[in-house]
């Protein structure tokens, strides 16, 4: 077992958004020491938001989603080591062991490690055919089979699942879509918006099913046949694409024991339980304001990138907590899905703009408080409804009114 | 081979190739430049690769969309310069093109 001599000032675990941001932010803050960003995919950081979009449409090549340029790395002083993959961590060494048994030291470690995306546990969900979309090399094999795929199943209706149906369906393939509730996006949206996008996606081609499971995905001698649901029914597909979440990636935390359910826990800059290790990202769980104070994780680029630079600080000895509003963007079609907050089930809604001409927000309010936008084609009520957030507007019914702009609401309020 | 000259926060200017039919964003993305965050990539959803454009330039320069004049709206830094760099498609007429990257919001 080979011992690097000289442990890493910050060693950063990850290579998404969050990993990538680390490292950029520590040079960018003046940090002189070693950083290492290691991370088990092969490719060096890229935006992972295309992967659904332009890079599954075949609009942008993999050069264009690169979060900086493959020369970035070593220019700035940033020991980039791709295709490793950490099994364990020991906080009392202050070590990491990786896959093959090597050891790396570090003074500082910041896991940016994200999550896996979750597959089905149904027979055949192992299938060559059954794919998720979490990394480039997904969608290169998804890509790689499309020519053949005669028909095109995706199992989930969260904001992969329609990206990727939308991404699809324009080429003239059949689309049909299983999701296990009995709507779409229920996780982060109402019930307006989820018939909404519905709608757009019928209106389009896509078939949906809800309420449905799958129990096995059915093969010939490996050859794809379709999906069965929990009712019985049959659905043909020869690819299908999984889009069910992500597990957060923090098993070697939680084992060397760390603090944390369902991600790990960090306090307000981002700091686990055990010493001298740093969460950001999908994976940490965090007291967020704008949740009244509740521990969630955020799965967005805007958290992943804003805590990056909240861990930065702290190690370089320039603290500050994380306060940031959160917020979203999905695309689909011509449709431009932007949010700003967080919303909750119980929250009450409020429709602004013509949802048949595609042109609306709605906003979300808790006791009396606005809480969230979400804004359909228009941006300007993204823009302006972010100063809302927090506000106790004297007239909610005045934001129901399309022609009255959010900022004149948002300096009254 | 198109010239792109980009003034970072501190004032300094760089030169750079530019490649034409990629966007402004991107270009100064491959130079290196790090100050420019572009979180959502280039599908004009925020407003994290805001630049002043060299007013030489703006009559080369498509008029600001609707969507890029709102984003543009939430910059406590917006000027009569400003846009959103990945909304400006990069090209051999841009040839000198000088940008200086807006102060971080």
């Amino acid at each position: 077992m080979a011992s690097a001599p000289e442990p890493a000032d910050v060693l950063i675990v990850g290579t998404g958004t969050a990993g990538a941001q680390a490292a950029t932010s520590l040079r960018q803050l003046g940090f002189s020491g070693s950083v290492v960003l290691i991370g088990e995919e092969q490719d060096p950081p890229y935006e992972r938001p295309p992967l659904s979009k332009d890079y599954l449409t075949g609009g942008k090549a993999f050069e264009r989603i690169l979060i900086r340029p493959p020369d970035f790395w070593r220019e700035r002083g940033i020991d980039l080591r791709l295709g490793t993959r950490v099994a364990a961590v020991r906080p009392d060494e202050h070590q990491v062991v990786l896959a093959d048994g090597m050891v790396l030291s570090y003074r500082h470690l910041v896991w940016a490690a994200g999550g896996r995306a979750r597959r089905l546990a149904c027979p055949g969900g192992d299938l060559a055919q059954v794919h998720v979309v979490r990394t480039r090399a997904d969608v290169d094999r998804i890509q790689a089979q499309l020519p053949d795929a005669a028909r095109i199943a995706i199992v989930g209706g969260g904001y992969v699942g329609l990206e990727a149906a939308a991404s699809l369906v324009g080429r003239g393939k059949p689309v049909v879509l299983v999701e296990a509730l009995p709507r779409l996006l229920s996780r982060v949206a109402g019930e307006t918006l989820s018939r909404f996008f519905e709608a757009q996606h019928r209106a389009r081609g896509v078939d949906m099913i809800f309420g449905r499971t799958v129990t096995a995905i059915d093969h010939d001698h490996g050859r794809l046949r379709g999906l069965r649901l929990d009712d019985g029914a049959f659905v043909p597909a020869d690819l299908v694409i999984v889009g069910i979440g992500i597990a957060p990636e923090v098993g070697p935390l939680t084992e060397a024991g760390a603090d944390g359910s369902d991600g790990v826990a960090v306090d307000g800059f981002c700091r686990t339980t055990l010493p001298d290790i740093w969460a950001v990202g999908d994976c940490a769980l965090h007291a967020n304001a704008f949740a009244d104070g509740r521990s969630i994780r955020l799965e967005s680029v805007q958290n992943a990138s804003d805590m990056a630079v909240v861990a930065a600080k702290a190690i370089a000895r320039r603290p500050e907590p994380y306060h940031s509003l959160p917020w979203f963007w999905s695309t689909q079609y011509d449709l431009k899905l932007q949010t700003v907050g967080l919303s909750s089930p119980g929250d009450q809604a409020i429709v602004r703009g013509d949802l048949a001409e595609g042109r609306f927000s709605i906003i979300h309010l808790r006791n009396g408080r606005v809480v969230a936008l979400d804004c359909v084609n228009r941006p300007s009520d993204f823009v302006q409804g972010r100063g809302l957030i927090g506000c106790r507007p004297p007239d909610p019914d005045a934001l129901a009114r399309a022609d009255v702009p959010l900022k004149t609401l948002a300096q009254a309020a | 081979m198109a010239r792109l000259v980009v003034t970072t926060r501190d004032g300094t200017a760089h030169e750079m190739q530019g490649t034409s039919g990629i966007s402004v964003m991107e270009n100064i993305r491959n130079g290196g430049f790090d100050e420019l965050l572009a979180l959502c990539g280039g599908c004009c959803s925020c407003a994290t690769c805001h630049v002043y454009v060299d007013p030489a330039f703006s009559p080369l320069l498509p008029p600001i969309g609707e969507d890029e004049g709102d984003l543009l709206e939430s910059s406590s830094h917006r000027s009569d310069r400003s846009r959103l760099s990945c909304q400006l498609t990069f090209s051999d007429a841009l040839d000198g093109l000088a940008v200086t990257i807006a102060p971080e919001d």
